[in-house]
Order: structure tokens, then sequence, then C-alpha cells
């Protein structure tokens, strides 16, 4: 058929603005990383890996580095926790509400960040629910400092990646058979030993891809350390954002840029491989 | 055993709490007396859906996020949705391999892709322009277009097309009068998500935004970095009713986690 001939002819008009709005951007900004930025502060077109050098020997990107790993192994570890069992409540659940809680599971993906950002402040700031509940209570004098700090951040941020995470565990549930775990209820196990045995080693390649995109998702994001943290909370992302627009160091911004990509290359990789070694 | 479990249930009702705890906060707040965030608020009042009423940069840069949104919708759907057709009904050599390019911007985080326009629209003069942030919203909602509709559209039943076809239809008349009528729900639900999509870009746009051009999401995250009253509240509230009657369309149409799933 002629026609069938023609259809690539469709794909023209958006290969050519991905090519010229998206990837001559991105390679513009690997042409930046090797820009210097001059004495006045402004940059200077170069091909120099003086940014790279004086980028990896300032302590302050090593300390980012750990922030930025810490803060999403905490994040990703705590969305876990909570979207494992919300997965595994929808992936089994007979409820004719199934498609509302659904809906509601990952409801927080379809709020504005800053939003959810404002909800979080008003639980956890000074004067906020958790700390006027505790007062009243008796349990604290003093308010909790929760926000503005690496324990707001942790919260929000948890929060932020987890409906992406249950969505990931409900695709990667797949292989969860129930007949399995009837199977080893009947032989006589407890719902725990079932659980343990059973069922938690099925979902684990689920778990390992859950985990690399809730990791990559945390490392990425800006909005909940910038407002969250108040400005005391240094990862890379808030860097990043802070030498391109604040500083107008391109340069820097460019390589930080890349060197996050890298890492987060890096860990999708392992959890790619960790996944598939436990599917087998 | 049938059903969750109780166990499981139980847990599973505890993370919902959570899940909505921030917003039933946010709500309840929108309609606080009070001067600060105060929870839970010692009064209640509209106060504060007035002062939206009559805040001038917001409205301001509510319009400008509308008239993006909008922009961004129809360029992403008359670039996008050709593009998926060809996808989903087209057998060429390297048609995985486009997929693959196609979906790849969705997978870089939207900081480096800021980061990436910054550097390209500065010296073009782009930055801070209606016609800089239509562009650079596209580079999220162009690959989710593309994805989704490849997705809905090779869902649809090929032989209904043979049928057409082989009654005679040329090809192109198929599409008219077939392929995209089916596809119309899809369609329709893609085209709210692109438009939420472009509504609540936030990083992308605090990139190349400025003081002229500022939209809705860049003036909230202002506003909460230099002041906390609940004045975003009553905006939040706003915000996520609107959003809540798109999701609702769409969950009509074809199901809110098929259609956000990656």
């Amino acid at each position: 058929m002629t026609a069938s001939r023609r259809l690539p002819l469709l794909l023209i008009p958006a290969t050519l603005f991905l090519l010229v709005i998206y990837i001559w951007p991105s390679l513009g900004l690997f042409r930046n990383a090797f820009n210097e930025v001059g004495p006045t502060g402004a940059m200077v077109e170069a091909l120099s890996l003086e940014t790279w050098r004086a980028t990896f020997h300032d302590s302050f990107t090593f300390e980012l580095t750990l922030n930025s790993l810490w803060l999403s192994t905490v994040s990703t570890l705590i969305a876990l926790c909570m979207a494992y069992p919300v997965s595994l409540f929808l992936f089994r659940t007979e409820s004719r509400f199934r498609g509302l809680l659904a809906v509601v599971a990952i409801m927080p993906m379809l709020v504005s960040g800053v939003v959810r950002v404002f909800g979080w402040l008003a639980i956890l700031g000074d004067r906020g629910l958790v700390n006027t509940t505790l007062q009243s209570l008796g349990l604290i004098s003093t308010p909790l400092k929760l926000v503005f700090n690496w324990t707001g951040v942790t919260i929000g941020l948890a929060e932020s990646i987890m409906p992406y995470m249950i969505l990931a565990l409900l695709a990667g549930f797949g292989r969860l058979d129930r007949t399995l775990e009837e199977a080893a209820r009947s032989l006589g196990a407890s719902p725990f030993r079932t659980f343990r045995r059973v069922t938690l080693p099925l979902s684990l390649p689920a778990i390992a891809l859950a985990a690399g995109l809730g990791f990559v998702l945390s490392m990425s994001a800006y909005i909940t350390p910038k407002l969250l943290g108040g400005g005391r909370v240094f990862v890379l992302a808030t860097e990043i954002f802070e030498q391109a627009t604040t500083n107008t160091n391109w340069p820097v911004a460019a390589v930080l840029a890349i060197y996050t990509l890298v890492l987060l290359l890096a860990l999708l990789v392992v959890s790619n491989v960790v996944a598939r070694r436990l599917q087998r | 055993m049938t059903g969750a479990g109780r166990v499981l249930s139980s847990f599973a009702a505890l993370v919902y709490v959570l899940i909505l705890a921030p917003i039933v906060v946010v709500v309840m707040l929108a309609f606080s007396a009070d001067n600060f965030i105060l929870f839970p608020p010692s009064g209640y009042s509209l106060r504060w859906f007035q002062q939206l009423a009559g805040h001038a940069p917001l409205q301001a840069a509510l319009w400008l996020s509308v008239r993006i949104a909008a922009v961004v919708t129809l360029l992403s759907l008359a670039i996008g949705v050709p593009a998926a057709l060809a996808l989903a009904k087209g057998r060429f050599p390297g048609r995985d391999a486009l997929t693959g390019f196609f979906v790849a911007p969705l997978l870089l985080p939207t900081l480096i892709t800021g980061l990436a326009l910054l550097l390209f629209f500065s010296p073009l003069k782009l930055t801070a322009t209606l016609p800089g942030l239509v562009l650079g919203h596209m580079t999220v909602t162009v690959p989710f277009v593309i994805r989704m509709m490849a997705t809905a559209l090779s869902n649809l039943p090929d032989d209904i097309e043979a049928a057409a076809a082989t009654l005679g239809a040329t090809p192109w008349r198929v599409v008219r009068r077939v392929t995209l009528p089916l596809a119309t729900p899809g369609l329709i639900a893609c085209a709210c998500l692109s438009f939420l999509l472009s509504f609540d870009e936030t990083v992308i746009s605090l990139f190349i935004a400025g003081p002229r051009a500022s939209t809705l999401p860049v003036e909230m995250v202002r506003y909460v970095e230099g002041r906390t009253d609940p004045l975003i509240a009553a905006l939040s509230v706003v915000l996520i009713v609107a959003t809540l009657a798109v999701v609702l369309v769409v969950e009509r149409l074809v199901g809110v986690a098929r259609a956000v799933g990656k």
C-alpha cells in the first residue's frame, strides 16, 4: 500500500521539533561544560577541562553528592514501605472502588508540587498539625523542628515519589501468582511466613525497579528540597539551579548537570541489573 | 482467603490517610481566618479567596499559564498525533528505535532539560517569552502525546480499518473516518493531560521564566519562598477542584491509571 510507505512522513514534524528543541540544546549543555568563566564572571568560549577540575577539587561537590545520595536513599526506602502495601492491596482487591482507590493512590502526581509542599508546611510547621497536636497532648513544650531542614525534605520527597513507585510496583507484580500463596497457606504456613517466603521473593524484581525509579526521581527533584528545605538543604539539584540562575555560572551548572546525569545512569543500570538477577 | 487480607488492608488504609493528609489540610487552611499557617485554624472565613480575587500578579500568572497550556496542547497534538499514527500503524525499519527516540525526553530529569533550554534560549532572546515557554513545555508534552496516542492507536481493533479499506476507502479516508473517531476518547484524554502537564510544569518554567513572563507555578514558588500565609492554600483549592474535574473526564474516557502509567 502506498499510504503505509508514506506513513513515516508523518514523523517529520515531531522529529524536527525534538532535534531542534531537545537534542540540540542537550548537546549545547554538553558543550558549555567545556567553557570557562573569565575573571569578570562572564562565560568565555573555550575547550578546557578547567571547570571540571575546579568543580571536583571543591569538597562542596563531594558534600552535595553525599547529601543527594543519602536523601534519595532514605526517601526511597520510606516511599517503598508506603507504596508496597498500597500496590499489593490494589493488585489484589476485588473492590468495585478499585479504580477510585487507584486514582487516590496516585493523587500526589496529579496535584501540583507547590500545593503539596504547602500542605506539608501546614502539617509539619511550627504551628502545624503535628506540633499543635503534640503540644495540646502535653507531649512536647516547644515545637519540633520538622520543616526547613532534612526531615521535612525527606518526608515531602518520599510522598512525591510514592505514586510513581506504586505504578512501577503494580506493573511489576505480574508474576505474583495468587495460587502459590494459597498453596503455601494450605500447606500450613502462617500469613507472615507466606509473605516472607513466597510473596516478597516473587515481588523482588518489582521492588528493585520501583526503588531505582524512586531514587532517580528524588536525585533530580528540585522543588521539594528547595521549598521544604527553606534554603538550608543543599543537594546537587538545588546547586545546579543556583549556579545556572543566581550565579549565572553556566559552565559549572553544566558540569554538575552532566555529573548528576552520569550518577543517575549508573543507578538505573544497577537497578536494572539487580532486577534481572532477581527475576531468575 | 479472598480479597486483600485484613493486615494488608489496614496498612493500605494507613498509607491512604498519609496520602490524603496534605490535601485535606490545604483545603481546610484555605478557609482559615488567620494571617499565617496555623493548624487547625482558629476560625474560618472566605477572606483568602477574596484576597486571591484581588491579587494581580497571581491572576496574570494564571492567565499566562492557561494561554501557554492551550497553545502547548494544540501544537503538541498537531505534531504528536501524526507521529503516533505512523508509529502505531506503520511497518518500517527503525520503528522501535524511533519509538525510543521519541520517548527518551521523558526519562531525562526536567532539571537538566530546563538548564539545556536556558543555555539554548538565552542567546536567542527566547527566555521569559511566550514562545520560549511554549517550546520549553513542549519538550515534555510532545513525547507524552506520542507515547500515549501510540499506545491508544495500537490498541484499536485492526479489522474495522481493514474492513473499511476492503470496501474501497482510501488509506487517508480510513484514518479520518475510522481510526481517529475510534480514538477520540483517547485523544480528548491526551489533550486534557497535556494541558495539565503544561499548566503544572514548574522546573523548566523556573529556568526560562523571567519577571515579565512568569507562569502560575513559578509565581507560587516565589510566593511560598517569600511568605507563608493561607493565600496559596486558597489558590490550591481552586487548582485541586479544576484538576479533579479534568481527572474525572479522563477517568471516564480511558481510566487514569492506564493514562498516566509509564
